[in-house]
């Protein structure tokens, strides 16, 4: 891919509550003392009125942004997503969740290329604990402009949302005319031979990955599976249907994650051979981004293997 | 004489609590009983509520963060006028809109579902985090029990009303000495609880639970304490008012037969 531009995707989280602030007096942007890490700082800066730092206190965050809900207003929770997700779970299943309230979880530096912080700081398990609780709409944006997007749409939405982005520069691969649409897979390429689902920062490496495989004549069909749940049954069945087998990629847990989203979906419709690039079961570890993500075979070149696997496995 | 008519309330709830444990065969008699007086000071004085509009995005507040505390409540809705009494019987069974825990889509008059301890003083704090950026002069109330301030998230919600000067938010304990497995100062030492939300910087008032007038004043005391949140620590008898059950670990979740709720209701009715 030439010319790439790359953006941090807590960019787009910071910009997205910036615009929605500007207009709007009902969203409040709440975070657990990483404002800076978050991008939420750039609110406390510009809009004070719409921020509150509430320490170190997760659990009591996500509570207090339940109770704004429950007055009316629309609280956005900011964290590393690894916090929101497991220390603060119980609040967000039971005093949320149950409660169906237009809380909107932020869950910062997800993956594993957060990098040198190391396995306590990646959430790799946030979309497995956010998408298995009844009303929560989960959504992994591939990029900043992305973000920026499902922050915005998600504003108005019924219910809890839990989004998810990373903390390194990332590709960009979409602009301010590209589609953006809760609950809808964005087909980033056409194909026939295999189905690419992916979301984050792995949608990039998809592509690479087609362009690689089109080399030799392969043809995949790649989407950005950006929201989680609800999914787009329609999408993977369709694809599933005419390329035969599939691959997911995520930087999240081979349990729970996207791959188990769709193959949820698969084998109650349209079952194909899968295949899948994720975390195995570990925890992740310091290093430099990018190393970490080649040393966990969470690149382009994963992917690759992957469709070699599957096209083998296909009839 | 508002405290005779009151204290013939708390006569009626003390019935029905115990009515709709036995009739669902489970329950929490024993922290609902402790706690009559302080929801009979609430709902029938304190706070503005209107049952017939119990949507009013205006109305005053009630978290019940100890959950478990449920038929209390219930009652207490029942009589105000939220829904009709005749169903409070129906307590835990399937369709109920009685959950076990309190369930706010299922039941009109809910402010919030609760059950899972610990966890309601923020949800108060942030309700009235809302009131004051919508210039409202409505009112959260929180119930907690004392067992439930072994609850590490009570603490952070304790700091964040002082830090943010949460005056529209009055917690309430229902410090009744004794939790499921035995006395709060066996399980898990709780005291000095006074002096521990004062260190949080609220402001403080301990009364007797069970006294109507003394929780009236306690709560107009709190409405005019201005740039800080105010708790009442109520000191209060786990079971009040069947003397088997009182201070009775026992009966902090357990229904009564036939023959114990003929004893109870004798001694209460």
């Amino acid at each position: 891919m030439k010319d790439v531009k790359y953006i941090p995707q807590r960019d787009g989280y910071g910009l997205g509550l910036l615009e929605l602030c500007k207009t709007r007096e009902d969203i409040l942007v709440l975070d657990a003392d990483v404002a800076a890490s978050t991008r939420t700082n750039w609110v406390r800066d510009q809009y004070p009125d719409h921020f509150y730092n509430l320490g170190i206190s997760e659990q009591d965050m996500v509570g207090t942004a339940a109770g704004l809900a429950l007055g009316g207003m629309i609280p956005y929770v900011s964290t590393y997503g690894v916090f929101l997700s497991g220390r603060a779970f119980d609040q967000m299943r039971t005093t949320v969740c149950y409660n169906n309230l237009k809380v909107r979880f932020g869950g910062a530096h997800a993956g594993i290329s957060v990098g040198p912080d190391g396995a306590t700081h990646q959430a790799l398990e946030d979309i497995a604990l956010a998408r298995v609780l009844p009303k929560m709409t989960v959504i992994a944006p591939c990029d900043s402009e992305e973000t920026r997007k499902a922050v915005i749409a998600a504003a108005d939405i019924d219910g809890p949302v839990y989004f998810r982005f990373g903390r390194e520069a990332v590709p960009v691969v979409t602009d301010e005319s590209t589609p953006f649409q809760i609950g809808k897979a964005r087909l980033v390429r056409e194909g026939t031979d295999c189905a690419v689902f992916a979301c984050g920062a792995m949608v990039y490496e998809a592509m690479v990955a087609a362009e690689e495989l089109e080399k030799e004549g392969l043809s995949l069909r790649v989407f950005d599976l950006h929201t989680i749940k609800p999914i787009d049954e329609e999408a993977i069945l369709t694809a599933a249907r005419e390329c035969g087998c599939m691959v997911t990629a995520e930087e999240h847990q081979t349990a729970g994650g996207l791959y188990s989203a769709v193959a949820e979906v698969i084998v109650k419709g349209q079952p194909v051979p899968m295949e899948n690039v994720s975390v195995r079961d570990t925890f992740g570890q310091s290093g430099p981004p990018e190393a970490l993500m080649n040393a966990y075979d969470l690149n382009a070149k994963g992917i690759v293997a992957a469709v070699r696997k599957v096209l083998e496995r296909k009839a | 004489m508002v405290h005779t008519d009151l204290s013939a309330v708390c006569r009626q709830l003390r019935q029905d609590v115990l009515e709709m444990i036995h009739a669902a065969g489970s329950g929490h008699p024993g922290g609902s009983l402790s706690a009559v007086e302080i929801l009979t000071a609430l709902y029938f004085d304190v706070m503005q509520v209107d049952p017939a509009n119990p949507g009013d995005p205006d109305r005053d507040r009630f978290i019940l963060s100890k959950g478990h505390a449920a038929p209390i409540l219930y009652a207490v809705l029942a009589r105000k006028g939220y829904f009709d009494p005749a169903i409070l019987p129906t307590l835990r069974s399937l369709g109920s809109p009685l959950q076990g825990h309190p369930h706010m889509h299922m039941l009109p008059g809910l402010d919030c579902s609760s059950g899972s301890l610990g966890q309601g003083l923020s949800v108060a704090n942030g309700l009235a985090f809302a009131a004051k950026k919508q210039g409202k002069a409505c009112r959260t109330y929180c119930l907690m029990g004392d067992g439930e301030v072994q609850e590490g998230q009570v603490w952070e919600a304790a700091m964040t009303a002082a830090h943010f000067g949460l005056d529209n938010v009055c917690a309430i304990v229902d410090n009744n000495g004794v939790q499921l497995d035995g006395t709060t100062a066996e399980i898990m030492g709780v005291e000095p609880l006074t002096d521990k939300f004062r260190a949080f910087g609220w402001h403080v008032i301990a009364c007797d639970g069970h006294h109507l007038e003394a929780l009236l004043a306690a709560f107009r005391e709190a409405e005019a304490t201005k740039g800080k949140p105010t708790v009442i620590v109520a000191k209060t008898v786990k079971g009040k008012g069947v003397s088997f059950m009182e201070n009775q670990c026992g009966w902090h979740g357990k229904a009564p037969n036939k023959e114990e709720l003929a004893a109870a209701l004798a001694e209460i009715v």
